[in-house]
């Protein structure tokens, strides 16, 4: 924990600060039908074209149900869209290497992975998809989910700030005024950014490299049929082989990054994600990143103030939000800069920390900054690979995902899913000093507080009845990587990260298999559209209601107070709910790891 | 019921004109300015010796075992490691047994190779998989442990090679950002380089 790393802490911070402002009230515009951006020369002939295509009136609004109708039909074709692109890969085009279609496990659970903004991957990018699978199959619900999700914030957030009224906004329009106003602009400029730090950006084969040291390996004989060869005990008989090429992967990775990020994705283009030197050329890069991961979020904090005409909540809840955040960092930074002194007793350098599966241009600081701005938000994209972390820094993306993704939050779904604690904590102060709890002037009904609740149980039912069930299971325990209580840590991980709609794996269990891919998908659906789906008819609920005048009863939303009782609220129903599964997990695992135990 | 039908044919409409959009044209588009500002950087960086032959990139590492090269940091990529086309970490957690095995191997192989005692401790970097499997870089420590050896190898005066690693190191970026570091990639290439110059025009005698 050296001043160099405090210094880059601090210029992260206030990069996030200096830049939530001025794009909240971009946001506040492109949420606006009518609202004026210096891009409408460009983008308004493009969106009136939308309009006219999908025969939208822009003018008529919908009610909460058509909204979420609308919402659903387009997820589901669109998730139907990309199943059929990963199953006819093959025939498709742009694929230079010939990679063939996916099975059908793999190509149900990859796109509703994507639809669901969750991008967890149980495969390998660069082994798997084609350039057509990655840009037309799996990019395009990066912009897609990314807008599902700000709109929905959008809907809320109206929601909250109308009063007698039947509709939310018009979903059509708001999810093209995002992908045009926000989102495609950011990119354009994001993509070339990252393409001047090394980033690939073409549609030419893998190049085939001449190895500068061609190097000799060791490989299992096969006879003229191609099958392995073994001795007369059953033992593989090896042959040593010359290594003298190394294959290279190419192609469109800036455009697909740059939404990958900005959109909260996380879906990698290769394998090893934000790790690969392709995928994250620089430490410029890796902050440029971080930043366009979590500035929408933040950002959507400022349009809640603006738009409930309160900028003093908004900021309230940016503070709970960033409490939170700070904490993470801290104590994942701590943990990974420590290392693991089962290694260091063996003669490795107690000042580097824990190094395993991280990035020498990044270090610890930036992987662990990285770790913890990735399951803030439910971005997912990883810059180190969290299997290997030290049971404590593992710990903290693992509890950041089980906050419910409200620590900013993913682009949309941050925000909205903070808005539920707010109804909650606002809802149990009421309860302390009796009165009829209100948020900026709504009252809290019974029809209220059960759509927030049956959000939160939705969560933990999936995430805890999915991981007792895998743990139980032998198709459970066969994808296993580690031994021990890091092998329970592993499948919390998963089922986590999958109803979180976070996407980021303790990565060494093979999730491939037909059980897991199955479930998996089965967990992120209804993570994302069993909390939406309540969420939107509260916002239905929120805006019929009259707006009553604040008096000196009434519990402010801003203030100290406020912030201690949120933070308290996601902190507390996150630790009741996930306690006891963490303590087996990594919590047990970490007192093994000091006393040198190994499995 | 008419207007389910609607909606469905409304979301099947917007799949594929956004499609167009942002899986088509947008695309192009950073292609089109990447290849026009960053045409090294777009294609990937790409090492291509005097003949014309690509090499390798200057971000992604192969195995280097020759005493004569400086090591790259293990690698979990693929069955052989540095697979350039299947990125990936060992995964393996912190209590595992496996890991510490290997770590003990690499630590025994790392110092004998350089000649430091048997206790001697390592820098992290050397003896652990790297997230991609593909880290092109090596922490500075390290390059300084390894450059006698590759001095040695090559009958140069390790001042020379002290003089290329620092050419090939990279400091913080702007001062602020990540860690310093040394490219292990442009660092062999240009020890190759530099034979084949000796090679080609030798320095003149006295």
């Amino acid at each position: 924990m050296n001043p160099h790393q405090w210094l880059e802490l601090a210029v992260y911070v206030a990069a996030l600060v200096l830049v939530t402002k001025p794009l909240g009230l971009w946001i506040n515009r492109v949420l606006d039908p009518g609202g004026r951006t210096w891009l409408d020369p460009v983008m308004r002939p493009l969106e009136k074209l939308t309009y006219r295509v999908l025969r939208v009136d822009p003018a008529r609004e919908h009610d909460w149900k058509q909204y979420t109708f609308a919402m659903l039909a387009f997820s589901l074709v669109s998730c139907l869209f990309t199943y059929a692109i990963l199953r006819l890969q093959f025939y498709l085009p742009l694929n230079p290497q010939k990679l063939g279609a996916l099975a059908p496990h793999l190509a149900f659970n990859t796109a509703v992975s994507f639809t669901t903004n969750t991008n967890w991957q149980s495969y390998g990018g660069e082994a798997t998809m084609s350039y057509f699978s990655q840009m037309a199959g799996l990019a395009i619900h990066n912009f897609f989910s990314a807008a599902v999700g700000i709109a929905i914030a959008g809907a809320l957030v109206r929601g909250v700030a109308r009063q007698t009224a039947e509709t939310i906004g018009n979903f059509w329009v708001d999810i093209t005024r995002i992908m045009f106003l926000l989102l495609l602009p950011i990119c354009v400029v994001l993509a070339v950014f990252l393409v001047s730090q090394g980033m690939i950006q073409n549609f030419k084969p893998y190049t085939v490299a001449r190895l500068i040291e061609p190097q000799t390996i060791s490989v299992q004989k096969t006879d003229e049929n191609g099958k392995p060869v073994t001795d007369a005990k059953g033992n593989p008989v090896m042959v040593n082989q010359t290594l003298a090429t190394q294959t290279i992967v190419q192609g469109p990775m800036a455009s697909q990054i740059a939404i990958k990020m900005l959109g909260t994705n996380g879906g990698g283009y290769t394998n090893a994600n934000a790790a690969h030197p392709f995928e994250n050329p620089t430490p410029l890069s890796n902050f440029v990143q971080m930043l366009a991961l979590l500035c929408i979020g933040s950002a959507l904090t400022c349009h809640l103030g603006r738009e409930t005409k309160n900028q003093k909540h908004g900021w309230a809840v940016w503070t709970a939000m960033f409490t939170m955040f700070l904490a993470g960092v801290m104590v994942c930074w701590w943990a990974e800069a420590r290392g693991n002194p089962i290694h260091q007793k063996l003669g490795v350098a107690i000042a580097d920390g824990n190094m395993e599966g991280k990035e020498a241009r990044f270090g610890i600081f930036d992987s662990a900054l990285f770790a913890t701005v990735t399951t803030d938000a439910s971005c997912g994209a990883v810059n180190s690979m969290h299997d290997s972390f030290t049971p404590l820094g593992g710990l903290v993306p693992l509890f950041n995902i089980q906050t419910g993704e409200v620590i900013f939050g993913g682009v949309g779904a941050g925000l909205y899913g903070m808005l539920i604690f707010v109804i909650l904590a606002v809802f149990i102060a009421g309860l302390m000093v009796g009165r009829t709890p209100e948020y900026l002037g709504k009252k809290i009904e019974a029809y209220d507080v059960k759509m927030v609740m049956l959000a939160f149980v939705i969560l933990a039912f999936l995430i805890l009845g999915f991981t007792a069930w895998a743990c139980a299971s032998d198709w459970g325990k066969a994808g296993l990587n580690n031994a021990g209580p890091h092998g329970l840590s592993e499948i919390l991980y998963a089922y986590t990260s999958g109803a979180g709609n976070n996407g980021s794996a303790f990565a060494g269990l093979n999730a491939n298999t037909p059980w897991y891919d199955t479930t998996l998908g089965i967990d992120m659906l209804l993570g994302r559209f069993g909390m939406i789906v309540p969420l939107l008819a509260l916002a239905g609920s929120l805006s019929r209601k009259k707006i009553v005048p604040a008096s000196v009863g009434t519990f402010p939303v801003s203030g100290v107070t406020f912030v201690v009782l949120l933070v308290g609220t996601v902190v507390l129903v996150g630790a009741l709910t996930f306690l006891p599964a963490l303590a087996i997990g990594p919590i047990v695992e970490h007192f093994l790891m000091l006393q040198g135990h190994v499995f | 019921m008419k207007n389910i039908f609607a909606e469905f044919g409304r979301s099947f409409m917007a799949t594929l004109f956004f499609a167009v959009i942002l899986c088509g044209l947008y695309p192009l588009l950073v292609f089109g300015l990447a290849h026009l500002l960053f045409p090294r950087q777009a294609n990937g960086s790409l090492l291509v010796d005097g003949s014309g032959t690509v090499r390798g990139s200057a971000l992604i590492a192969q195995d280097f075992t020759a005493p004569g090269y400086f090591h790259p940091r293990p690698s979990a990529a693929g069955a052989y490691g540095y697979d350039a086309a299947n990125s990936g970490g060992s995964n393996l957690g912190p209590t595992s047994q496996a890991l510490a095995a290997q770590i003990a191997q690499r630590l025994a192989a790392y110092r004998a190779e350089n000649g430091l005692p048997a206790n001697a401790v390592v820098p992290a970097d050397a003896v652990t998989a790297s997230g991609s499997g593909l880290d092109p870089d090596i922490s500075p420590q390290n390059a300084a442990l390894q450059a006698p050896r590759v001095a040695k190898a090559r009958g140069l005066p390790e001042q020379q090679v002290r003089e290329l690693v620092r050419q090939n190191t990279r400091r913080r970026q702007w001062g602020i950002f990540g860690e310093p570091r040394v490219n292990v990639m442009t660092l062999n290439f240009a020890l190759d380089e530099l034979a084949r110059h000796f090679a080609l025009d030798p320095p003149p005698q006295k």
